[in-house]
Formats: structure tokens, sequence, C-alpha cells
């Protein structure tokens, strides 16, 4: 499959893909188990046809569309990005997919749409992990307008030029590349515009220490178990590869593209 | 637990054969080095079990770290299965067991002191200090490390046996840290670690249990037959 040239890829000459088989058997998807072969083992009981996603809240045209028509509109392409897990690794992922903000226009949000907030399918049957209570159930996750709106996020529905595997978070799923991986949510069934920020999942777990809701990418503020100066590329190497480590980069390398949103912001704060 | 299940197995039918059988130590020792072994293959690629995965030093970490915790509880379980079965000639391998889950424990500590950290001491110290399960996880090493090295016999006698004894009774806090340890290194799901701490609790329990059903004279059955095995250890209980 060969990989096309986009102008928002921005990947540096030791950027080297993650393989296919990485990308899909090394998975956080606690729906689908918590263990990182867990997803790719049980993702087949995740049955994503039919399929629809409701949009609502501030927004002068909510509704509820197939998946189909959800993404009829918007011509597919391809990014190729980083994705920096908190826990200190990361990829490189040839997604597929449009432009988060193209999709959200059609509904005209308001004024008081401050905030995007998006949720999981909420299913025991199809998502078993969802019968222990590791998360609050559903998976909520948040964007403000500006970062929703942003040309570098986008809604994904395929990698490697193929539809998503379910581990994946198929049928559709967000990827914000200079945010903690775990901000892009999988399996989407519900966008909703708020004035107010949104609980996200995480931010609502234990006493809140865990993470914040902006988790931009930052070398300089660590998590409370790890440092989050460096990190771990998978990219199917060597035996050598077990001895190498990689800078963190501010925003994940896209700080040219999304510093501006956060200017004048205490970063250690809003972490 | 394979291996005691087994022993216990062929000894109910012939009490005591295992527990003179010259092979029973190596037997163990070999058995005790085959997750070393699948580490290894894996490691080099050879793996019969599959690869090391899209994280390796994370699958070696939590590998040697799976083995260190299991070594233990199966040592820490040594005591009380013998006070259950009778199976006398099970305190020979109390050591070793004990000295496996150290070996583990060392690959689990150099996996990440020099694999995932790159043996940046400055970035390790401030790791110890800063972050509470890797605090507990080392203190849990340090004792362990303490009981290795004081483990041979010449060591009890330069010791003296009681104050030996309780040294070694820390064993049970190193379970506890390393129990601890991985509980507190789980982001959410703590079915894993809490399986563990289940484990520990009872083998921690069960000793106080016995001693005071053995006191009341109830002898656990299949005593006579284990006297006969080895009467020099019946005799040192």
């Amino acid at each position: 499959e060969p990989i096309s040239e986009s102008s928002w890829s921005q990947l540096g000459p030791d950027d080297a893909l993650t393989p296919y088989e990485d990308v899909t058997t090394y998975n956080n998807f606690y729906e689908l188990g918590t263990g990182k072969e867990d997803p790719a083992e049980y993702g087949h009981y995740l049955k994503t046809d039919p399929w629809s996603v409701q949009v609502d809240g501030e927004c002068a045209k909510p509704g509820t569309l197939s998946y189909e028509d959800f993404i009829a509109p918007h011509p597919l392409e391809e990014r190729i990005y980083r994705l920096r897990c908190v826990e200190a690794w990361s990829m490189v992922v040839p997604w597929v997919g449009f432009p988060l903000g193209d999709a959200l226009k059609r509904f005209e949000p308001t004024g008081n749409a401050k905030y995007v907030r998006f949720e999981t399918i909420l299913d025991k049957e199809m998502l078993p992990g969802q019968r222990a209570n590791v998360l609050d159930w559903p998976y909520v996750e948040g964007l403000r307008m500006d970062e929703a709106m942003h040309p570098l996020t986008i809604l994904a529905t395929g990698l490697y030029g193929e539809e998503l595997p379910n581990q994946n978070g198929a049928p559709l799923r967000l990827v914000v590349p200079w945010k903690y991986g775990f901000k892009s949510i999988k399996s989407i069934v519900r966008i909703t515009f708020t004035e107010e920020m949104p609980t996200t999942s995480w931010a609502a777990y234990g006493d809140g220490s865990e993470y914040g809701f902006y988790a931009n990418v930052n070398p300089t503020v660590d998590h409370p178990r790890w440092s989050q100066a460096t990190e771990r590329r998978l990219d199917g190497g060597s035996l050598l590869s077990l001895f190498e480590r990689r800078d963190t980069l501010m925003f994940n390398g896209y700080e040219e593209a999304v510093a501006d949103l956060y200017a004048g912001m205490d970063l250690r704060k809003w972490f | 637990m394979v291996l005691m299940m087994s022993s216990a197995a062929a000894t109910l039918a012939h009490p005591g054969r295992w527990g003179r059988s010259p092979a029973l130590k190596p037997a163990v020792f070999a058995l005790c080095l085959v997750p070393f072994a699948e580490l290894l293959l894996r490691v080099a690629g050879l793996g019969l079990w599959g690869s090391l995965g899209a994280n390796p030093v994370e699958s070696i970490i939590r590998f040697s770290g799976d083995w260190a915790i299991r070594m233990l509880l199966v040592a820490l379980a040594v005591t009380p299965v013998r006070e259950l079965t009778g199976l006398q000639w099970l305190a020979k391998l109390r050591r070793m067991l004990g000295l496996f889950a150290f070996f583990y424990a060392v690959v689990h500590v150099l996996a990440y002191v020099g694999m995932d950290q790159l043996f940046a001491w400055g970035r390790i110290w401030a790791d110890i200090v800063k972050r509470n399960y890797i605090t507990v996880g080392m203190a849990s090493f340090v004792v362990l490390a303490a009981l290795a090295a004081t483990s041979p016999k010449r060591m009890v006698k330069a010791l003296g046996g009681r104050r030996w004894q309780r040294l070694h009774k820390t064993v049970y806090a190193a379970g506890a840290l390393a129990v601890l340890h991985y509980a507190m290194m789980v982001k959410a799901d703590l079915t894993q670690p809490l399986i563990h701490a289940a484990i520990l609790t009872a083998l921690l329990a069960a000793r106080p249990l016995l001693s005071l059903r053995n006191r009341r004279g109830k002898r656990p059955a299949g005593r006579q037959g284990s006297q006969k095995g080895d009467p020099k250890l019946v005799h040192r209980s």
C-alpha cells in the first residue's frame, strides 16, 4: 500500500511507520479488555453495521445520522500522525479520515457551543469490558471548540488504507495528534455541543489527579506515575531498539500548528 | 503451583518417595527456570509462544515482575502446605523457591534500569523518590536482596538461628510490598493484583490458624507417612 504525501503529516526523518500488526494488536480500549492484546482478541464482539451517530446540544441542526450519511459529504484523506500515549510509548499511524471541523459545521453550532463532548457506544454485549466498573461508562471525551475546529483534528474511519479494525475504534474515532492518545475517543455514537467543559472519563477517575481535560503532550509536565520527558517509539525495531528512547516533543511535534490555541495559558495547571 | 500439585499427587501414591529422591531439587530447579528460558527464547525472536509484541521492553518487565511475585507466593506457600499435608520434605524446597523469586526480581529490576531507563541513574533516582509505586517496588527488592544475601547456611550460624528467623519473617513484608507495587502501577483494572493480594492474605492467615490447630493436638493427616520419609525434618518442626 503506497503512502501518499500529505501536507499535514509533518513527520521527521526518523519517524518510521509503526507496522500494521503492532498498530492493531497493541491497543488501549478498556471496553474490550484492559490488557494490550485484549481489544484485538475481543474486537469481534463489537458490531459496527448498522451504526448511527447522534449530534445534539448547542446547535441549530441536531439529528441522528446513519454512519453512511454522517461520512458521505466528506472526501477521505490520509493523515500520517504520531500518536503519543500517556504511558510514554508512541507510534506513527497512517490514518484515513476527514477534518472533524468540516463535519461539525454541518450541524451549525450556536454561539453557546464552547465545547464538544464525545461518547463511545454503551453496550455490555458488544463491549464486554463495560461489565467491569473500571471507568464510569460510557467513555466520554471532550475538546474545546477551537481545538475541535483545528484542521489537524480529524475523525478517522480507517488506517493503512483499510477500514478501521474494531480494536482501533471502528467505525468512527477521533484523532487529535498533539494530545495524549486517550483523548482520541473510539467508536463514537454521540457528539454534543456544550457550553460547559464536559467531564471526561479519565478526569473523573479516582481523585482526579490522573489526567486533566487538556492532556496536551508536554515533556515538561509529568504524569504522577511517569515522566513524560522521553518516550519509546514502537516501530517494529530490532533487538537494539530495546535500548533506545527519544525525547518527547512539545505538543507531540505539532507545536507550530497548535501552540497559538494555548497562548497565555499555564500548561502546568491545565495539564 | 503445577509443580506442587503434581508432586503432591505423586507423593499421595508413594508417600515420601519424592521427598527422598535425589532428583527432587534438580527437577524443581529446572522447572523454575522454564519461564526464564521462555523469556530468552522470546527475546531471541524464536518464541514458540509468540513474540514480545509491539512493546518488547514492557513485555520483558511485566513478564519478569509477574514471575517474581508468583515465585514469592509459591515460596510463601511452602510452610502452610507442608503443615496442611504433612509433606515435610517440601521444606527442603523453600530456600530455592525464595531465591528464584529474587532471581526474577533481579531480571525485573535490570530490565527497568537497563532497558526502560537506559541506566540514567539520575532519572532512576528521581523515579524512586517521586513515584510511589517504584519506591514500594524497590523497597520490596531491597528486602528480598537482604534475604537472599543471608540465605546460605553459614549465614544462619553467623546471625544465630533466632535472629535469622526474625529477619526472614520479613519475606511477608517483601510479598506485601511487591503486591502493593503491582496494584499501584496498574492504571484502573485491579483484578490481577487483587488475586495476588488474596493469595498472600490467605497464606498469612494460614500460619497462625495451622499452628493453633497443631497446638490443639490435631495432627495433620499424612504426617505418619512423611515421618518415615524424613524424620529429621519432622523433628525440627
